[in-house]
């Protein structure tokens, strides 16, 4: 019985570790280099839902949203990773 | 002893620092150890990151103020204060960070040890070098550190850009400015073009006689066809750019003459801005990890050196293949490398990452045009993502040009706040 709390214990942790910690997925540890804070003229993400990410910069891709740069970036990501990122930075709102 | 104590030791002096420093090991053995070897846009960067992920940080940096470089052409150019560019580092030490306020002076890779120039050393298990670039005082006949102060580079802003800003106003009007760009690679492919396009805008708007000379050492550059259509419609006849096959090399300065001298042609200067050729900062090289080019070869994946395990190299040192020397760089590539660190303490890979660059160049007031990319390792190098990045649409409004401009300002607003705020 102690045994079997311990291993799950353990596993735990080490489930809770690797989600604390978790890699960012490729390319999204990029984004705050332009999209901090509100307040300036390059939008904040922040409050932004994953769904309106991916939206966006599908949006992006595909020219059906006007832009001067972001059009050229988002061309780097396919529809799986653009998802990823736009989970990862949705998750990240209140993270420092 | 506890980290905050630690902290208070440090900043107590050089003599306080080496007994603290020369410690037993055993000491802080509960967080993985992490050295960070400068606090620019890479290093300051790559030292939140690894703090926030649960290594133990020490940021080697002797300057307590740091100078930015990008936007500092709008310094020469008179429409923004030095003091924009600066920043310091008690963010950093608020979050944990430790700063040993001085030099590196070499590394011992067997040993894993920092050793600094007061001769303290510091033990790590991961060493991060992102140490800028060092102008090369001997690749150019004539163009030595004392020379400096009558030619500035201004390639790392400080006085230097303060001294060339100094010299165009006390310049006459009629007056010629000669610039000299060298060849690839240096630090901020672009940044040699929005320096002749705002100086060029100077001379138009205070001293119209006045003439701007471009000596360059390449054929191409950079945003080429968006600079030279800007310099068409808003600088003919005052800015004037010389290719490498029209005889734009520079191959010798006289300070005492006040000439640029080309494979071709000597050209008198009123006022010489020299960017000469450069190198990994020194470290690097004492470190062992920047090869015969004067540059770092790093993995792709980790940034870690390709001549020497358990240390990194990120920004304008590392040769970073298609991605640019840039701080937009520096800044990314520093939070995949802290990533990358953080899970190779813990014995984990990372996974093939992308990263992304942007930089922003100002040609002249409310006109500011962009080249962007997407990177991923390829070829044991860092690639271009086919069909990604490019620069801004040729022939685009000045209404694209206005907002370009200012989201350049909102991006080094928001890039000093994640490095330095």
């Amino acid at each position: 019985m102690t045994r079997v709390r311990a291993t799950v214990l353990a596993f735990l942790f080490s489930m809770s570790s690797a989600c604390a910690q978790s890699p960012a997925p490729p390319g999204a540890l990029s984004c705050s280099g332009c999209h901090g804070a509100a307040g300036v003229e390059i939008p904040s993400l922040s409050g932004l839902s994953a769904d309106e990410i991916t939206e966006a910069m599908g949006a992006f891709k595909s020219g059906a949203r006007p832009a001067t740069l972001m059009n050229r970036l988002a061309k780097g990501f396919n529809e799986t990773e653009t998802r990823a990122i736009s989970q990862w930075l949705a998750s990240q709102r209140s993270a420092p | 002893m506890s980290r905050a104590s630690r902290r208070g030791v440090l900043s107590g002096g050089a003599a306080t620092l080496a007994l603290t420093l020369a410690a037993p090991r055993a000491m802080g053995q509960a967080r993985p150890k992490a050295v960070v070897i400068g606090g620019g846009f890479g290093g300051a960067t790559c030292a939140r990151y690894l703090n926030r992920l649960g290594v133990a940080v020490t940021l080697i940096e002797p300057n307590a103020t740091y100078i930015a470089c990008p936007f500092s052409n709008l310094v020469i150019h008179g429409s923004r204060d030095l003091a924009a560019q600066q920043f310091g580092y008690e963010a950093l030490k608020r979050e944990g960070i430790v700063i040993a306020p001085e030099m590196a002076a070499g590394v011992d890779a067997d040993a894993r040890l920092v050793r600094l120039a007061s001769g303290a050393t510091l033990p790590y298990d991961r060493l991060v070098l992102s140490p800028g670039i060092d102008i090369r005082f001997d690749a150019l006949p004539g163009y030595d550190e004392a020379a400096a102060q009558i030619m500035p580079h201004a390639w790392k802003a400080g006085p230097q850009t303060l001294l060339l800003r100094s010299q165009l106003e006390a310049m006459r009007d009629g007056g010629v400015v000669v610039m000299s760009v060298p060849a690839n690679p240096y630090r901020c492919p672009p940044g040699p073009y929005e320096r002749a396009s705002l100086i060029a805008h100077y001379l138009k708007t205070y001293k119209p006689k006045s003439k701007l000379i471009v000596l360059d050492a390449k054929d191409a550059f950079s945003k080429q066809k968006l600079f030279q259509t800007a310099w068409e419609e808003l600088y003919p006849g005052i800015l004037e750019w010389v290719a490498l096959g029209a005889g734009g090399k520079t191959t010798e300065v006289s300070v005492k003459d006040m000439v640029v001298v080309t494979e071709f042609d000597r050209h008198k200067a009123d006022v010489a801005n020299i960017i000469p050729p450069q190198q990994a900062g020194r470290i690097a090289v004492a470190a062992g990890v920047a090869d015969k080019s004067g540059w770092c070869p790093i993995d792709p994946v980790t940034f870690e050196s390709k001549l020497r395990p358990n240390m990194h190299v990120i920004g304008d040192a590392s040769i970073a293949g298609a991605m640019p020397k840039s701080a937009f760089a520096a800044n990314a590539q520093a939070k995949v490398c802290a990533s990358a660190v953080a899970l190779l303490l813990r014995g984990e890979a990372p996974a093939s990452p992308k990263l992304l660059n942007t930089c922003y160049s100002i040609v002249a007031p409310a006109y500011g045009i962009s080249v962007a990319g997407v990177y991923h390792p390829a070829g044991g190098l860092l690639a271009d993502v086919e069909g990604a990045g490019g620069v801004s649409t040729l022939g685009a409004s000045s209404e694209v040009r206005a907002r370009e401009a200012a989201y350049a300002d909102s991006w080094f607003k928001t890039i000093a706040a994640e490095v330095f705020g």
